[in-house]
């Protein structure tokens, strides 16, 4: 397919969203906003413009770039672009802002741990990924072992954090269509998720470093100008934001304190252990360190990204508490009813964009929109490779085919998962509809940071580790998170509708039990394998070692 | 893995190697542990004195204890990345070039 026809699918789909969204207003079903034309055309513009620019920039590097095959290879700074834009995801700019509206403290929580597990990256993991690996995290995760188990496990591990992830992406998206072209929740979801689909099976995913780097820098922009429009009507003292703050909220002095969110210790620590080591454990995120050409790139690369992400961090905080002062004196506007007692129009996701309009009217309301959109639009791209590649390379081509299978073969096997997961995330997205963003995507740490993350540690770094050990350690670690997580009060009773107090896990996240067993597990097990094999696995150690240490053999650049 | 036998063969017996395995990842452990440390202790002190954490830093301010701590801990953990990556691109890179240069160039027969 050309890529002129492929580029008006993709602007025919968009439209398509726009029909829908007139045929729904204009049958005027329920008490939604009207219609808001001139934010619609803004956010249909800057969405178009960022999709043209993504073509111009994919059509570059199309010639050396192929779905899989190595590229020439982004530079550390472009890169660190790219790893920030994969990871200020819609949950950091619409979670984070909506958290410190509802909670105020609490979700500088999440900002913190959010950053902390970068460091751990770049000391850690950041080279000896990059000189170890080629696809997919797992190539590192089995490198010395028996490849099939313990692909087997990446693939599954890989799968289960990314469909976490993207519900929440869903669920910002769907609201987001929701208050903008005033659709049905329900119609909102399954139309990103069309467009979604289009978006990544028509191209999104040769070049998703470019719509990283895109985003990343639209995302920077438009953070930037709501937090200085926030500070400069407070003449850029932050005292006299947060003091207007507890005056307006229903939480008074209580906004500036921890236990907004997260109520008993055991909860406090345990998101804190999965914001910080479920980093190490995202799939999507471990695969860029494969597009630098080496080591030393790839550091420079995570130490960018650190810098920028810390930057946006702060500023979704102070954005947060900028819709606090801009939103809640004007409840006939925002709030549904407009009453203050039933929430924000849109759910609390939405506070960065009521404030949008707050600061800069209609347009800056389709600008921000647009911006979030694109970015949920290319975070998705990047789970969706990362989530296909997991089922395609590893599983598909490597486990069932042994390797002996045709790159076409490969390809239609990804593009049929790209399909499957966005059919699954509409239907989760519409399941987990009243979720903060945030808190799901922290819900899909908590399985990386139980599951890929002790699995890729200790394969890496501990020389006793065996094959066993981490297939059994990390099937373990990702069944307890999961099941945990069902059980807990976030899904089993906010999302499934079971009785107040019957989850019969009471604490936020699962990371304090899964992680230590994982850890434990692996440990265990392998010092308990005596077989040969085992013997073996522990010999390569040091050749692995060496290539982690010099990159002496590793795979040349690939670009995503 | 099979072009570069000789030369991991020369890397195993490189006692430079060994030397450099060992001091980057006591260095890299070493940051580590001060990053984990300080944000734990930040988790900690949420997840049992909020009460302290909630005092405002100057009587008069709205701005609470919690706040300045955890803009220090994003701020500690940028710089440590900086002084890490600076260290190990000045550093520890021309070792490794080094090691592999020599086991490049003289291959054992």
């Amino acid at each position: 397919m050309s890529k002129i026809v492929k580029f008006l699918l993709l602007a025919g789909a968009l439209l398509g969203v726009a029909g829908l969204a007139f045929a729904a207003s204009a049958s005027g079903s329920g008490v939604r906003q009207p219609t808001n034309w001139s934010a619609i055309s803004t956010f249909l513009f800057f969405v178009g413009l960022t999709l043209w620019m993504t073509r111009l920039a994919t059509a570059r590097s199309r010639s050396s770039a192929d779905f899989y095959a190595g590229g020439g290879g982004v530079s550390g700074f472009q890169n660190g672009l790219a790893i920030a834009g994969d990871y200020m995801s819609a949950a950091s700019l619409l979670g984070i802002s909506g958290l410190v509206f509802v909670s105020g403290f609490d979700g500088l929580i999440f900002s913190i741990g959010w950053l902390v597990g970068w460091p751990v990256i770049t000391f850690l993991m950041a080279e000896r990924l990059r000189n170890l690996g080629k696809f997919t995290f797992a190539d590192v995760a089995a490198y010395r072992f028996s490849q099939k188990p313990v692909r087997t496990f990446a693939a599954l591990g890989s799968l289960a954090v990314v469909l976490f992830y993207m519900i929440a992406q869903m669920v910002g998206a769907g609201q987001l269509v929701k208050i903008l072209f005033g659709l049905e929740y329900a119609y909102s979801v399954i139309m990103v998720g069309i467009v979604m689909m289009m978006y990544v099976l028509l191209g999104g995913m040769t070049s998703t470093t470019w719509v990283m780097i895109n985003k990343a820098v639209l995302l920077l922009f438009g953070t930037s100008l709501m937090a200085l429009l926030v500070l400069f009507r407070f003449d850029f003292n932050p005292d006299a934001l947060f003091s207007r703050a507890t005056d307006l909220h229903r939480l008074k002095d209580a906004l500036m304190a921890p236990g907004g969110l997260i109520k008993d210790p055991v909860s406090a620590i345990s998101v804190g252990m999965a914001l910080m080591f479920g980093t190490a454990g995202l799939p999507h995120i471990l695969m860029r360190f494969f597009t630098v050409p080496n080591a030393r790139e790839a550091r420079k690369s995570v130490a960018w990204a650190t810098a920028w992400i810390a930057f946006f961090y702060v500023l979704t905080f102070i954005i947060g508490f900028g819709a606090i002062v801009s939103l809640v004196p004007y409840p006939a506007e925002y709030y549904v009813g407009g009453r203050i007692g039933n929430g924000l129009q849109g759910g609390s996701n939405m506070a960065a964009v009521h404030l949008a309009h707050v600061l800069g009217g209609d347009l800056f309301l389709g600008f921000i929109a647009a911006v979030a959109f694109t970015t949920i639009l290319a975070v998705v791209a990047g789970l969706t490779l990362s989530g296909a590649s997991a089922v395609s390379h590893d599983l598909y081509a490597t486990v069932l085919c042994k390797g002996v299978v045709t790159s076409e073969k490969e390809r239609l096997v990804s593009k049929m998962t790209t399909f499957m997961l966005g059919v699954i995330a509409v239907a989760l997205g519409i399941l987990f509809e009243h979720e903060n963003v945030a808190y799901m995507v922290m819900l899909a740490f908590s399985i990386a940071c139980s599951a890929n993350f002790p699995v890729l540690f200790m394969a890496v770094l501990w020389k006793d580790c065996t094959t066993r050990g981490v297939t059994a350690g990390g099937f373990i670690g990702l069944i307890t998170a999961l099941l945990l997580t069902v059980l807990s009060p976030a899904v089993w009773e906010r999302v499934l509708g079971n009785a107040s107090g019957s989850a019969l896990f009471p604490y936020a996240s699962p990371a304090i039990f899964s992680m230590p067993l994982a850890f434990f597990s692996i440990w265990c097990i392998s010092v308990l394998d005596k077989s040969a094999q085992a013997e073996k696995e522990r010999a390569l150690f040091l050749d692995q070692l060496i290539r982690s240490e010099t990159g002496l053999g590793a795979s040349v650049a690939r670009s995503h | 893995m099979q072009k570069h036998a000789s030369s991991y063969a020369h890397i195993r017996e490189n006692p430079r190697f060994q030397a450099l395995v060992k001091k980057r990842n006591r260095y890299a452990f070493r940051m580590s542990a001060m990053v984990v440390l300080a944000y734990f202790s930040y988790i900690f002190l949420i997840a049992f004195r909020p009460d302290w954490m909630a005092l405002p830093v100057v009587d008069g301010l709205t701005v609470t204890l919690g706040l300045p701590l955890g803009l220090g801990v994003i701020a500690l953990t940028v710089a440590l990345t900086v002084i890490y990556v600076r260290r190990a691109n000045r550093e520890f890179d021309v070792e490794t070039a080094e090691i592999r240069r020599q086991a490049l160039k003289c291959p054992r027969s």
